[in-house]
């Protein structure tokens, strides 16, 4: 499994869940876990998703969110999982 | 499964406390290029280099946004020129020169000499042309072995390399000697080694080879924000934990570039390597230890363990950690230790002490522009017996700012920072520069 974390930061307002879930489902990346919180005043939204039967290459699904991240004025952005592993996993 | 607060940490260190990937190195061997005039050579060198590392800032870039870790620069290092190179090495210098802005990098490391025992006339010929080659390109570096703890120090390469920096700092003075800033005096230099200006790719490396440079100064700085008041005990711990986090990261990265660009992994450089930017700072490391600035007593003592600690966090972290690993106190790339320099807390001599206990040396330090060749000369050679002596690396890289004194500011921009002119010992040592010859290897029983 190639799993990725999508990150959501900005100001908080209703269906950001409902658009950046919608964009991953349209690119057949599977949803395994969401966090939400507030983060010293920031909405701050954690995915770890799954990649490995996305329809289009990482960089295409990166480019998606961002779209969708300036459609709802927040910032989205995935990123590997690898990095999580690598630092705090032995 | 990662924890959310693991992942919150993670980002933290990249978006708030400078934590990147400094450096992505190909190492290129240029032995295949020899042709028989320097200017077949250089051909050969532009197009293998071109071929080699085609790919390297694409990949660079690709890794970066996947794994959401910045990966601030791309560099190549190549075979010291003079290993290949004959009565015209600058063809060689431009060939490199081109290369590197041909592939996207911003610096290209080689242009050198290992000559710690003796020269060839190659060398020799080379050594004559680095003050004309740093003028003329823009992003080659280069740099000169003159001692090894095994066959001790080239005094005669000591007393070239003071006259090279001089004329180079005169040739560069519209920039305030920045050419300096490309030339750097090793003793027990490193084969593998991913930062600039000292990279070279080694006699003893393979054909191609990607070697990795971590950093984090802010992310150490503020694990030791959490500790204060503690124990060294604690603190030891708390380097070492979060030293091997940051290398661990560079072992994904080093590993993952390997794979794309198809050429074997060599090494991590686990490195605290500071940025002029505030919160990316060695200096701010130490002070964050207790002490009020960079080069109050202690600072030797604080940057001893730091060095130790992030080596032994580093370690298990990686498969292979090579390079210079440690903690860089460059002077003009650490806002800590400008300010520690400007108030005249941090002086040459203090700074010469940190360098036995720290990776490698005297780094981006200005200087004033009337210091004599001989006078460069003799800080190298005690920068070089500190290395012999104690077996480790060290290095100068001093820039004699033309018509600058001691109090004023230099300016190189970006990464290399700006400086205030440190004042110099200016006494003389005429007589024993210009003696010559060899200081031989030192004795490595009856240690005291």
């Amino acid at each position: 499994m190639k799993k990725a974390l999508v990150s959501v930061t900005g100001v908080d307002k209703p269906g950001i869940i409902a658009k950046v879930s919608t964009a991953l489902y349209e690119l057949d990346v599977n949803v395994l876990e969401i966090s939400q919180t507030i983060l010293d005043g920031y909405f701050t939204m954690l995915m770890i998703v799954d990649v490995t039967s996305a329809s289009v290459e990482f960089s295409a699904i990166a480019e998606k969110l961002n779209l969708v991240g300036q459609e709802l004025g927040e910032v989205v952005n995935i990123q590997r999982a690898d990095i999580f592993d690598a630092m705090h996993r032995i | 499964m990662i924890e959310v607060n693991e992942i919150l940490q993670t980002m933290q260190m990249i978006h708030e406390q400078h934590f990147d990937i400094r450096t992505i190195t190909m190492g290129i061997s240029l032995f295949s290029c020899k042709g028989s005039t320097d200017r077949e050579t250089a051909d050969a060198v532009y197009s293998k280099v071109t071929r080699m590392a085609k790919n390297l800032v694409p990949v660079g870039e690709s890794l970066e946004q996947e794994l959401g870790i910045p990966i601030v620069n791309k560099r190549i290092s190549v075979t010291p020129v003079s290993m290949i190179s004959g009565e015209n090495p600058a063809l060689i210098a431009k060939a490199l020169d081109e290369a590197a802005r041909d592939v996207g990098v911003n610096l290209i490391g080689g242009y050198g000499a290992l000559m710690h025992k003796g020269s060839t006339r190659a060398e020799e010929i080379l050594l004559e042309s680095m003050p004309e080659v740093f003028r003329d390109t823009e992003r080659l570096c280069g740099s000169v072995n003159v001692g090894s703890t095994k066959s001790g120090i080239n005094m005669d390469a000591v007393r070239k390399m003071g006259h090279v920096i001089k004329r180079t700092a005169t040739l560069t003075a519209d920039s305030d000697g920045f050419g300096c800033a490309k030339i750097v005096v090793f003793a027990n230099a490193v084969e593998d080694n991913p930062f600039m200006a000292g990279a070279f790719h080694g006699p003893g490396e393979p054909e191609c080879v990607v070697n990795v440079g971590v950093s984090g100064p802010g992310v150490v700085e503020r694990a030791l924000k959490a500790v204060r008041g503690k124990p060294f005990d604690i603190l030891a711990e708390t380097i070492k934990r979060t030293a091997f986090k940051i290398t661990r990261v560079g072992e994904l990265v080093a590993q993952e570039a390997a794979a794309r660009l198809g050429v074997p992994y060599g090494i991590v450089d686990l490195s605290l390597a500071p940025t002029p930017a505030r919160g990316d700072s060695v200096a701010y490391i130490l002070q964050e230890m207790g002490l009020e600035k960079a080069g109050a007593p202690g600072t030797t003592a604080a940057l001893a363990m730091l060095n130790d600690m992030v080596k032994k966090g580093g370690v298990m972290a990686s498969s292979h950690v090579g390079g210079l690993s440690g903690a860089f106190i460059p002077v003009s790339e650490d806002i800590g230790m400008i300010e520690s320099a400007q108030v005249g807390c941090l002086t040459l001599e203090k700074l010469e002490a940190m360098t036995c206990v720290c990776s490698v040396g005297l780094d981006m330090i200005a200087i004033p522009g009337d210091t004599s060749a001989n006078t460069i000369a003799g800080i190298i050679a005690d920068e070089a017996a500190i290395g012999m002596v104690n077996n480790k690396t060290t290095a100068v890289r001093v820039i004699p700012a033309p018509g600058k004194k001691a109090g004023d500011t230099v300016n190189f921009g970006g990464l290399f920072g700006y400086a205030p002119i440190m004042p110099v010992n200016a006494y003389g040592n005429d007589a024993f520069v210009e003696r010559g010859g060899r200081i031989p290897a030192p004795l490595h029983s009856l240690r005291n």
